[in-house]
């Protein structure tokens, strides 16, 4: 009845990973311009301590006695080496001549002279350095004489410390990384949460249940739930009106049926012919059949409806067996039959209570109706490990042997029945309602003398 | 025994009415709740036979209202909707049976009897007939001390025949009360009941008479 219904991706899922993505790409950002910040950070940091110590440098330099002196102040350099065990190197040249210091040491380019200070980053000896470079006009003799002073120094530290901040860096970045995942896994269930509520809800209802949802829902789903409700009601009107149908039918259908069958058989109470009491036999017969058709049918109509919208409870079999057996016992008595009941084992069996109590009825009735008088008919309950069976035995003539299995259709009667009152669908429906519940009726004969033997198996 | 019928289908009512009577009960009948409830405010029934859809009400309110006001009358439920639909709730409300529309009246009568069994204790019902003793509804039979077992055909005849001792029934009449119609039996059946009857009733006071040409009576001595 119900069609497979193909997700088409889950909300749950494409919220998280829209935000996890969301995530992604802000700790990226986050970790990148930390990176770069550091960078500029620990650059400028190198570049004022070079700046300063060519500037010591420069200030040390001087005219003494018609020559430039340069006096190289112990600081300017070990500044330079306190900050980690980077080389230092430096040059200091006077009107293009070397004074002191490494000759190749590459200049910032280009090398006009300024007062500003230049710095360049290109490799020297095989290494990456910083150099920084000044210079000053002194005056020897009236001439002006330009002193360049270049201090350079290696990488490693600057590296050093890139390499520990970009470590931070990306342990913030992937820590904002893992927390938003969580944040975001949260936010995602949190959203959907009402949407399972709600399925949940629904689907916890039995069958039955077509209350419409009144519990709050957020406002984006209130237009699915006023046409799930919607849907409902129309669901409601129309089952209620195929149950109230059937149950109309059965009331018209009966009471008049009721008032001819009395009516005659207080009309056989008093009259004395012959003829007229076959007649008035013949009448009641007659009645009976079709109030026994009739009832059937709706009846069926009824368990085909009620199958449809299986509603299960806990059975206790047991129980259910002896309230079947009990009720029918008067109509037993009446014959001189004798109910034997044994409970052999004790079932609970997952099922619709009035419709298992209908197929242990007709069944029972049944075994009555093919009994002879003074006969015995035993109803036992056996329990198995997987399924629960409630077998009916009679002394009546059994089912002939032909045609056996067709006796489950509708309307099928056996060979050897045209004397007793019937309609054919009480195995029908016994049948129908035991595979409703996953199990099976089983007619055979009795082997040990003649009978039929019934069983109604029920998973357990 | 006195029945109290609710049902609004006078026809129907008519005739179930009549076949009581016949039976030698007596049968009041109340076509709406509100009447039903002023029969039962003046009178003591033994049994109600209660239909479930009747004008100014439900069934199912009186029988609510009759449990609770503690009323210890047993009601019978004629109901003629689906049986599958309605049983189990009939019973939940206090019905103490059932039995759907048309009903076979034997099997009406045999349900009475099961629920009177039930309600009344074992006893109770017995009728003393010089050294016999009699419980028609716990079908015990006692004949100067000894406890004789009868079965069902045996204790209806006799109950039959001790109602209204003296009087003549005729052997279609006895079948027509012992036997459901369908039940094809000839009216030689009869003797076969009468004559283990007076095996059971001998040595009793009470024997059953033949009366050439016209039927049995009960005769005590």
């Amino acid at each position: 009845m119900s069609a497979v219904l193909r997700g088409s991706g889950s909300i749950l899922r494409r919220l998280t990973l829209l935000l996890v993505g969301s995530a992604a790409v802000l700790a990226t950002v986050l970790f990148l311009l930390v990176q770069s910040f550091a960078r500029q950070v620990a650059e400028q940091s190198q570049d004022n301590i070079l700046t300063a110590s060519v500037t010591s440098i420069l200030d040390s330099t001087a005219i003494q006695g018609g020559e430039i002196s340069v006096d190289i102040p112990y600081a300017a350099l070990s500044m330079l080496g306190n900050v980690s065990d980077d080389r230092v190197f430096y040059r200091i040249t006077a009107q293009g001549k070397l004074l002191t210091g490494y000759d190749d040491l590459p200049s910032p380019d280009p090398p006009r002279p300024s007062n500003d200070i230049r710095f360049i980053t290109t490799t020297y000896k095989d290494e990456a350095i910083r150099v920084a470079q000044a210079t000053r006009r002194l005056s020897l003799g009236g001439e002006p004489v330009e002193v360049v002073v270049a201090v350079a120094q290696t990488l490693t530290g600057r590296a050093r410390t890139l390499a520990r901040i970009s470590r931070m860096a990306s342990l913030l970045g992937g820590g904002f990384f893992v927390l938003s995942t969580l944040l975001a896994v949260l936010a995602a269930q949190a959203s959907v949460r009402p949407l399972n509520r709600l399925a949940g809800a629904v689907s916890r209802r039995g069958p039955k249940d077509l209350r419409p949802v009144s519990a709050p829902v957020p406002t984006e789903m209130v237009p699915l739930v006023s046409s799930l409700n919607n849907f409902m009601a129309r669901l409601k009107t129309s089952l209620s009106r195929s149950e109230d149908f059937i149950a109309e039918a059965a009331h018209r259908v009966r009471t008049p049926l009721a008032t001819v069958r009395t009516q005659a058989e207080v009309a056989l109470r008093r009259v004395e012919r012959p003829e007229n009491r076959k007649a008035l036999k013949e009448m009641i017969r007659a009645v009976d059949e079709s109030s026994r058709a009739a009832g059937q049918l709706l009846d069926h109509a009824m368990v085909t409806f009620r199958t449809d919208h299986l509603e299960k409870d806990q059975i206790d079999l047991a129980a259910l067996v002896t309230d079947s057996v009990d009720r029918l016992r008067p109509v037993a008595e009446l014959r001189d039959i004798v109910l034997d009941v044994a409970l052999l084992g004790d079932a609970t069996v997952s099922g619709d209570a009035i419709l298992l109590q209908s197929a242990l009825q007709n069944l029972l009735d049944n075994a009555i109706k093919y009994s002879p008088p003074d006969g015995k008919i035993c109803v036992e309950l056996h329990c198995g490990d997987t399924e629960a069976e409630v077998r009916f035995l009679d002394q009546g003539p059994g089912f002939p042997a032909e045609n056996a299995e067709h006796l489950t259709e509708r309307f099928a009667r056996g060979g050897n029945a045209a004397a007793t009152v019937g309609s054919g669908l009480g195995l029908t429906i016994a049948k129908e309602i035991a595979v409703a519940h996953g199990g099976r009726l089983v007619i055979r004969n009795r082997t040990e003398r003649t009978g039929a033997c019934v069983s109604l198996f029920l998973p357990l | 025994m006195r029945f109290l019928l609710i049902e609004d289908n006078e026809k129907l009512a008519q005739a179930v009415a009549d076949r009581l009577t016949l039976d030698g009960h007596v049968a009041d009948h109340a076509g709406d709740l509100e009447t039903a409830d002023s029969f039962m405010a003046t009178t003591d029934y033994d049994l109600i036979l209660l239909d479930i859809m009747l004008p100014d009400g439900d069934g199912r309110t009186f029988l609510q209202n009759h449990r609770e006001q503690r009323n210890e009358t047993p009601v019978i439920v004629l109901t003629a909707r689906s049986e599958v639909s309605d049983r189990v709730g009939m019973l939940d409300l206090g019905a103490d049976d059932y039995i759907t529309k048309p009903f076979d009246f034997s099997e009406l009568e045999a349900r009475c009897r099961a629920v009177l069994r039930r309600r009344a204790g074992t006893g109770s019902n017995a009728k003393r007939i010089g050294n016999l003793t009699f419980d028609a509804l716990a079908g015990s039979l006692e004949v100067a001390g000894r406890n004789i077992t009868l079965r069902n055909k045996e204790l209806r005849l006799l109950e039959i025949l001790i109602a209204s001792p003296g009087m003549i029934f005729s052997k279609a009449k006895l079948v027509d009360r012992l036997f459901s119609y369908d039940e094809d039996v000839s009216e030689n059946a009869i003797e076969v009941y009468i004559a283990r009857l007076r095996k059971h009733l001998a040595g009793s006071d009470v024997e059953i008479v033949t009366v050439r040409g016209l039927g049995y009576r009960l005769g005590t001595s």
